[in-house]
């Protein structure tokens, strides 16, 4: 039966007749009201649950309800068009909640050590009934192994986006492509096994009288690893976005390619690389399981990367998680305050740096 | 505009030039120092000679080693790995991969993956069941329902998300998340205790089901933003098209970026699955560290390939780091596999390569 046939003499055709109707604002409340209090009703009625059964069940007596009510209205597919769009709404919300845990944990959890003491002393003979002691020793060996893999992964990644965008052609540069991308899934801890297999245990016994040497340069080996594929990945994307007419207008006036390159590429990509290499170097300096395989950790402070153990902020929230002390909590909070602090302030820079690009896709 | 108007990445990029050949090398077909083969008419006879020892040649030798590098480390990551793994796995007395147990260090060596392996997939799993709805549903809210004033502020704190190091939220879900799980794990057995799964007497908590849920809050940024990238990119014809034929906003959805993005979304959950299985640190903070194969999800206990690494390697000796390299390198081969399929998918379609971080 079409819509013609429906039509009957004594309707005049007004907007409020031609548009289909809509569920008003005010029966999609009522029906979560009722929902809820339905919801409270059986929950506590039958005492299965608390509040947060409460929700879960509400939710779904709002979405039945509203399936319901819309479909009344508006009609089948309307109504599951709207609850569709709850259920999206939802999933944001239920995203959100753990992040606000994690960041009000932090705060007020974070809070309790920190002191000048917590950022100027280490665990050296810091005994479980000793409420003092600090990160000192982990920042240094965080920002020394950081520095190194930085050092060792930029020059590495840049070049290597360098072939890919400006002379790799063919099989072998869309291999290495493929390959970049799936290293980006390696997972830290294997790693910092091949590390351990490859520097560790069988090069530094040459330079220490055949004893297997723990450092946080080996820590370095490990995180350019994890870093290598970012950067090559964030650097060519860059460089793919530098106007081809840049590199044709230094051909055309006798540039060697390389120096065309170096001079003219790079620098009109350089803050999106620099985003790049600030976005690796945060991942970097949260990776735990690398640095807990091959520098091995330690309590005093150790400035020399190339001897002896190493520890770092990540590796100290994860020994002090694991520690008896009741005073343990505490240092373990401060210090993954600390850590995230410098990994959002570098990973929030890099992406007003990016914002401020004008290389933008 | 054009016929296609397409709304691919790459299609508002820099100049005219560059969008053309964007799958290719940029500026190749220009490249100055390499004429193919001398005119024989000689109108480059101006032109200096190419030499063999140039600094172009030596650039392009060192980038061209640089990428390689690469490779060679993938490589050199299976072969360190299989030399350390051998020797250990000689020593083993039992069967590696049927064998529970994970006593290296004892006199006569015995040690398997089963257990571990298992926990492992178990909880990637679980996890990635709780996350990819959700990190669905963000991601379509993210690229069609919210406004933008509201879009960009909610995917930056996402991809904040993904940035903050697993080990806090191993520690968060220790010290915070297990109280709630824990009561919810007592409320299932107590109304769903008939079922396997939530089946025991307890102790509850520190289980297979806390570990899932963190892994699926670290994944859920992962899943997220690989597929707002995929949704983002559907055609507007093809949506408008869907409108104008009186779809709803739902059906439009579903009829016409859901399946444009069906292989991107499904490379997005093989990259999660790739993370999930190789976290290390928060499964380690929050698993029960139990060496058995076991269904009951809520009971202490479970254990991973790579949370066990980090939790014996402190006391392992020669023969426990071989059989830890040995659970890594099946890891490694895992995680590789997974990934590299992950890849592919997204290699197929040009416009998601070039856009998929």
């Amino acid at each position: 039966m079409s819509v013609l046939e429906r039509e009957t003499d004594g309707v005049i055709m007004t907007p409020q007749n031609i548009r289909t109707r809509r569920l008003p604002l005010v029966v999609n409340v009522i029906v979560a009201v009722v929902a809820i209090g339905l919801a409270a009703a059986v929950v506590f009625g039958f005492g299965i649950g608390n509040w947060v059964l409460v929700a879960v069940l509400g939710l779904v007596f709002y979405l039945v309800g509203l399936l319901i009510v819309a479909g009344r209205v508006e009609g089948g597919r309307a109504a599951r068009d709207r609850m569709w769009k709850a259920l999206i709404y939802t999933a944001c919300i239920l995203a959100v909640l753990p992040l606000a845990s994690v960041v009000w944990t932090l705060v007020s959890k974070g809070t309790q050590r920190l002191d000048a003491n917590f950022f100027s002393s280490s665990m050296n003979n810091i005994g479980a009934r000793d409420p003092n002691g600090g990160a000192y020793h982990a920042i240094v060996g965080t920002v020394e192994q950081v520095g190194i893999a930085t050092l060792l992964a930029v020059p590495l990644g840049v070049l290597g986006a360098i072939y890919l965008v400006e002379y790799g052609r063919g099989r072998f540069a869309l291999t290495v492509r493929f390959f970049v991308d799936v290293m980006t899934g390696i997972p830290s801890i294997v790693a910092g096994l091949f590390i351990l297999a490859f520097w560790v245990l069988i090069v530094s016994p040459w330079f220490n009288n055949g004893q297997p040497r723990y450092s946080g340069f080996a820590a370095a080996l490990a995180l350019t690893v994890l870093m290598l594929p970012t950067i090559v990945r964030s650097t060519e994307e860059m460089l793919r976005l530098v106007p081809g007419p840049l590199r044709e207008g230094s051909y055309a006036l006798g540039v060697p390619q390389w120096k065309t390159i170096v001079k003219i590429v790079l620098p009109t990509a350089l803050p999106g690389i620099v985003t790049g290499i600030m976005l690796a170097v945060a991942r970097a300096a949260g990776e735990t399981a690398p640095v807990l395989l091959v520098a091995g950790g330690a309590a005093a402070i150790n400035f020399d990367p190339f001897a002896g153990n190493q520890s770092s902020l990540s590796l100290f929230v994860f020994q002090q998680a694991g520690d008896a002390s009741k005073y343990a909590p505490a240092r373990a909070w401060t210090a993954a305050m600390t850590l995230v602090a410098l990994v959002l302030i570098l990973t929030i820079a890099a992406k007003l740096l990016a914002r401020r690009n004008a290389l933008t896709r | 505009m054009g016929d296609y108007p397409s709304r691919s990445a790459n299609s508002e990029a820099g100049g005219s030039g560059v969008t053309a050949r964007h799958g290719g090398t940029a500026g190749s077909d220009v490249s100055p120092i390499s004429p193919a083969s001398p005119s024989p008419f000689g109108g480059g006879g101006g032109l200096p000679k190419r030499a063999r020892f140039s600094t172009e040649n030596g650039f392009r030798g060192l980038s061209r080693a640089a990428g390689a590098m690469v490779l060679v480390i993938i490589v050199a990551i299976a072969i360190f790995l299989i030399s350390k793994a051998v020797p250990a796995l000689r020593a083993n007395t039992e069967n590696f991969f049927t064998y529970e147990k994970w006593f290296p260090n004892e006199a006569k060596p015995n040690f398997g993956i089963a257990a571990l392996a298992f926990g492992t997939v178990l909880s990637s799993v679980i996890a990635l069941i709780v996350a990819v709805p959700i990190a669905l549903g963000i991601a379509l809210f993210l690229s069609h329902y919210a406004p933008r004033r509201l879009a960009t502020p909610l995917g930056f704190t996402i991809d904040l998300l993904a940035a903050v190091p697993s080990v806090v939220f191993g520690l968060w879900g220790r010290d915070v998340f297990l109280n709630p799980v824990r009561d919810f794990s007592v409320w299932l057995n107590h109304y769903f205790g008939w079922l396997p799964l939530f089946g025991g007497d307890g102790p509850f908590g520190r289980s297979i089901l806390l570990g899932s849920l963190v892994l699926a809050i670290m994944v859920l940024p992962i899943v997220t933003s690989l597929s707002r990238e995929v949704f983002r990119q559907t055609p507007t014809m093809n949506e408008e098209a869907a409108l104008a034929l009186g779809a709803t906003k739902w059906e439009m959805i579903r009829m016409s970026v859901l399946p444009y993005g069906k292989a991107g979304v499904i490379a997005a959950v093989m990259l999660g699955l790739g993370r999930a299985l190789g976290e290390t640190i928060a499964l380690a903070l929050t698993l029960g560290s139990v060496f058995a194969i076991s269904f009951n999800i809520i009971q202490n206990g479970g254990n991973s390939i790579a949370a066990n690494i980090a939790n014996t390697f402190g006391e392992a000796n020669a023969t426990g780091r071989g059989a830890l390299i040995a659970s890594g390198l099946l890891l490694f081969g895992i995680t590789l596999v997974v990934n590299m399929a992950a890849r592919a998918i997204i290699y197929r379609r040009r416009e998601f390569r070039d856009s998929a971080a």
